[in-house]
């Protein structure tokens, strides 16, 4: 009781049983998609190459997840970028 | 004609032999004629949950392997005459019987009766496909919680691949203080998650351990709640229909109950 009222007032962080519910939202989409972790660490390898032709990204905080999306399942990439490569830069410039 | 029903969880110790001891004594009560069949060969219990671990002569692992006919094998109940278990052999392991020969002995026993309740093992291994190779549909048990929720998933899944998609949801041990305060999931969560249709929320119940040590399914206990829902959850198997009950409410009535001593 204490803790509904203590929520009330934005005392209280989110309730342990929405916390429970949102993750497993997000394990059940992995698992029924049956996408083993290897897999999901070819995606990245696989990313890594092609975004490092055009930027250098830091790789270990790079983050790559399934997430849903209403109805559809997303892939989601989080790639944090340091700086775009400048022959990229001038190669666009090329084409304008 | 009759209804082969397993019931199974994936999460280890959720509530399934509670759940078809208890379902098995409803349908009794109501006139079926009723089989429970433990399949958990090695680690026998549902004997134990009706009483009935004094009178076993032989078990399932007998009968599948022709030793003698299932009628042999069969424990009639005490109390409820039209209930009869057929035990497995506590010495025994899963790979002991197999699907095909719990389908062979459905078939035989499916003139004799209207529901035949098969206890699975935990686990999605050979003890979990044997047992869910004859059943006509599958009841899931679960518990609020974020691993057996997950496994209940994962059950679901295993059970469609095996083309098993009638498929029937129980949410057992809610605690409807925890579920109050927003410390536990609830049936919304829970639905909007499985998405498969529910037919039993059991609360939690310090009556399910007495009854249990005692050798009588909690639904014969009428004080019981957890034996109110067991008999609701009886109701919907037999195509009523019968709205969930608000434990809320009612414990706190109890608790009024309580401090008046009536
Ligand atoms: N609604 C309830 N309230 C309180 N206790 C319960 C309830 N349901 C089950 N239990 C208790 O939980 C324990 C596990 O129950 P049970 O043996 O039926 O689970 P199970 O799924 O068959 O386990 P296993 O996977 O080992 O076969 C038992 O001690 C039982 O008394
Ligand atoms: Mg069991």
């Amino acid at each position: 009781m204490l803790k509904a009222v203590m929520r009330l007032f934005g005392h209280d962080d989110k309730p342990s049983g929405r916390i429970a519910k949102d993750r497993l939202r997000v394990v059940l989409i992995h698992d029924r998609a049956n996408i083993s972790p290897e897999v999901i660490n070819h995606i990245k390898d696989d990313i890594i190459k092609v975004i490092s032709n055009y930027m250098d990204i830091n790789q270990h905080e790079m983050e790559i997840s399934l997430s849903d999306d209403e109805n559809s399942v997303a892939l989601l990439a989080n790639i944090p970028v340091k700086r775009i490569k400048p022959q990229v830069m001038s190669s666009r410039n090329m084409h304008r | 004609m009759s209804e082969v029903i397993v019931i199974t969880s994936g999460k280890g110790g959720v509530g399934k032999t509670t759940t078809t001891a208890n379902i098995g004594v409803g349908l009794a009560i109501r006139g079926n004629k009723v089989a429970l069949i433990d399949t958990d060969t090695g680690l026998r219990n549902l004997d134990l949950l009706l009483g009935l671990e004094n009178r076993i002569m032989y078990d399932l692992v007998d009968v599948v392997t022709g030793r003698i006919p299932y009628k042999k094998a069969l424990v009639r109940h005490k109390k409820h005459e039209n209930l009869f278990l057929l035990p497995t052999s506590q010495i025994r392991d899963k790979s002991s019987v197999n699907g095909q020969q719990l389908v062979d002995v459905c078939n035989q026993m499916r003139g004799e009766f209207d529901y035949i309740l098969i206890d699975c093992p935990a686990g999605i291994e050979q003890g979990f496909k044997t047992a869910i190779a004859a059943a006509d549909y599958a009841i899931v048990v679960t518990m609020p919680e974020i691993s057996a929720v997950r496994d209940a998933d994962k059950i679901i899944g295993e059970l469609n691949r095996a083309d098993k998609d009638h498929i029937k949801l129980i949410v057992n041990r809610i605690r409807s203080h925890m579920v109050e305060s927003g410390d536990m999931l609830n049936m919304d969560d829970i639905n909007d998650i499985l998405a498969i249709e529910c037919i039993g929320q059991v609360p939690d119940d310090e009556m399910v351990v007495t009854s249990t040590n005692r050798g009588e399914p909690v639904i014969s206990n009428k004080k019981s709640l957890a034996g109110q829902a067991y008999n609701n959850i009886v109701g919907r198997i037999c195509g009523e229909q019968i709205p969930f009950l608000d434990f809320r409410k009612k414990s706190l009535f109890d608790k009024l109950k309580q401090i008046l001593h009536v």
